[in-house]
């Protein structure tokens, strides 16, 4: 905490609305974002449906999520456990006891008019994720909660022509949704920028979907965000009003979305007009909000707590277990890439989203101590053939140890990086040691002068032309030269040492 | 999570008079105004019976969400079978292929 309000204090409030536009600061944006979050179980939240995604429309229902008269729902242990996982995550509280109410209001895809969620006893209580920028700064912000409940079914709606819920005459329901288990997780208003909004949500992202509670899917609608934006003067202590921005589909909008209704914001108020506290919804195409205000009333819901579901006493064992199970996280992660290996943030980010590379890319540092050969070689040729082989690293016959046994010859000048590149090649195929390959094949670097003075000597006695072109002024030709010697000597010589011998040649 | 809702229930349920209407819209239920007068009255009373509830002392009562004593009635992580389809539709009042077909939704 202190370290981030230290890092924006130094830098001064964050400057809002892009910076050519608006020089003189006048306005701090503040953003906190909920997000909803399908949790990844078997079956539903309170029966035992599939949770799934994509099934034909209604067959993944029973009496329970059809809310048929006489159902009774059972909480899912899965459920409670990833919320408890999750809140660890983000080292929340994980209170000793909790409950679920019921949050009533009618939709049309809620069967039973009320809602199954969580109220003033939630299973995780605050909590912090961190997170990081592009400039690889790292950012915290607080959570209010992590609370779970039931999601509701889809509707489309029809007639309108645009599958718009303005102009249709009617709706479809499809219930195989209604009951998956969610998880909604409220930020504190403590986001300042779009940029930082959306590393707030890659950082919960990544860390949702690598402690194995969701599969974070945007586009199949298991993560879902809103964000509610205000503004107010640079200094001021007071939150404006804000507004919710609702109907973001991915990152690219979120940031998009919450740029336009900070400038929105800054013109309202500069045209000495108020902001209306109210619901816009961003519009993709024209790349604008727009009020999806109709008849503007405080909501009722009327939380009471659920008579069909008794309390929840959360075992400190088990809230134990779960936390010893917990992998390394992302930012922990990017702050031991980046401080400690001395990775940049585009290496260390592509490693964190490749939890299964990033582990192997551990196992190949701890084996051969050298964190900057290990990712050269795991993000360069290694992430290379992955890519044109269609196979991940991890699954390729190239073990960390023999890696690492890569990464000494190489150090130790026992090969060069030509022969390098050539040899992991040979062990992407399954050729197996490199130490075993160059000993089999003699590709050890010549580092014996005599032998590479005989090298340059034949080399510069072909190459007549070349000579007389280097020493009239072209000098760049011994490029050309300590590439034949390199050729001759079947890429075995030190280059370092041809380019010496070479330059003292033809100089003398 | 809003905490006008909390002052919204805290509100209905303290008030002296109920405002039954409200209640009412709440509940999508369209009463006369002969039941406004006669629930009114009732769900006074129930809320004096609240009220008096409230007065006694309960300093020494653990505080409870419910009124059983069992905790965690929990359900291991796993699939059963889910209705038929068509036994689901056959009871909607309106169907259009495999979906629940309703009418028009009036955004609130």
């Amino acid at each position: 905490m202190s370290e981030t309000m230290s890092a924006r204090e130094a830098r001064g409030p964050h400057e809002v609305g892009g910076a050519e536009a608006r020089p003189e600061r006048r306005f701090e944006a503040v953003i906190g974002i909920e997000c909803h979050v399908e949790l990844k179980t078997r079956s539903k939240m309170f029966c035992g449906c599939p949770n799934e995604f994509g099934g034909e429309p209604n067959t993944n229902v029973c009496p329970v999520c059809l809310a048929l008269p006489g159902a009774l729902p059972v909480a899912n242990t899965a459920a409670i456990e990833h919320m408890i996982r999750a809140g660890l995550a983000f080292n929340a509280e994980i209170p000793a006891f909790s409950k679920f109410d019921r949050k009533n209001y009618f939709y049309p895809d809620m069967p039973k008019d009320y809602q199954i969620s969580q109220y003033d006893m939630p299973l995780t209580q605050g909590g912090v994720v961190r997170y990081w920028l592009d400039d690889g700064t790292m950012k915290e912000c607080r959570l209010t909660r992590i609370h779970l409940e039931e999601d509701t079914g889809k509707s489309t709606h029809a007639g309108s022509g645009d599958g718009r819920i303005a102009g249709s005459t009617y709706s479809l329901v499809d219930f195989n949704r209604a009951g998956v288990p969610l998880m909604e997780c409220v930020s504190e208003p403590e986001i300042h920028s779009a940029e930082e909004a959306v590393g707030y949500l890659e950082s919960l992202r990544r860390t949702l979907q690598q402690i194995g509670v969701s599969d974070v899917k945007m586009e199949e609608g298991s993560l879902r965000c809103d964000a509610n934006v205000s503004i107010r003067p640079v200094g001021s202590t007071e939150l404006g009003t804000k507004t919710e921005i609702k109907n973001m589909n991915s990152f690219r909008s979120v940031h998009r979305a919450i740029e336009s209704e900070i400038e929105r914001q800054i013109a309202v108020i500069e045209s000495g007009g108020r902001i209306v506290q109210e619901t816009r919804g961003w519009d993709e195409v024209k790349g604008v909000t727009h009020s999806m205000r109709s008849k503007e009333q405080a909501h009722d819901y009327r939380y009471f707590p659920d008579p069909d579901l008794v309390p929840l006493e959360v075992s400190r064992a088990v809230v134990e277990r779960i936390r010893a199970e917990l992998p390394e996280l992302p930012p922990a992660r990017f702050v031991r890439y980046t401080t400690q290996y001395g990775l940049d943030v585009k290496q260390a980010t592509q490693l964190i989203d490749n939890v299964a590379l990033a582990l192997y890319f551990d196992e190949v540092v701890n084996a051969s101590g050298n964190a900057k050969q290990s990712t050269n070689f795991v993000l360069g040729d290694l992430s290379r053939l992955a890519n044109e082989t269609q196979t991940p690293v991890h699954a390729s016959p190239v073990t960390p140890a023999h890696l690492a046994e890569l990464i000494a010859l190489v150090e130790g000048k026992t090969i060069n990086s030509k022969i390098a590149k050539d040899l992991i090649e040979r062990m992407w195929r399954g050729e197996g040691s490199p130490k075993a390959i160059v000993e089999r094949e003699g590709l050890a670097q010549t580092s014996d002068p005599a032998a590479i003075e005989k090298f340059v000597d034949d080399v510069l006695a072909a190459n007549e032309k070349s000579v007389g072109e280097y020493k009239a002024g072209k000098t760049n030709v011994i490029g050309f030269l300590v590439g034949q010697v390199m050729k001759a000597s079947k890429g075995k010589a030190d280059p370092q040492l041809v380019n010496a011998l070479m330059k003292q040649k033809l100089e003398s | 999570m809003n905490s006008h809702t909390i002052n919204g229930s805290i509100r209905i349920l303290s008030s002296e008079k109920i405002d039954v209407r409200y209640v009412a819209k709440l509940a999508r239920i369209a009463l006369t105004d002969d039941e406004v007068e006669r629930f009114g009255t009732q769900l006074s009373d129930l809320l004096e019976h609240v009220d008096a509830l409230s007065r006694l002392d309960v300093s020494q009562v653990a505080a409870t969400a419910q009124v059983v004593e069992s905790r965690n009635v929990e359900r291991p992580d796993e699939e059963r079978p889910c209705l038929n389809r068509e036994t689901v539709l056959t009871e909607a009042p309106q169907r259009q292929g495999g979906f629940f077909r309703v009418p028009r939704i009036i955004a609130e």
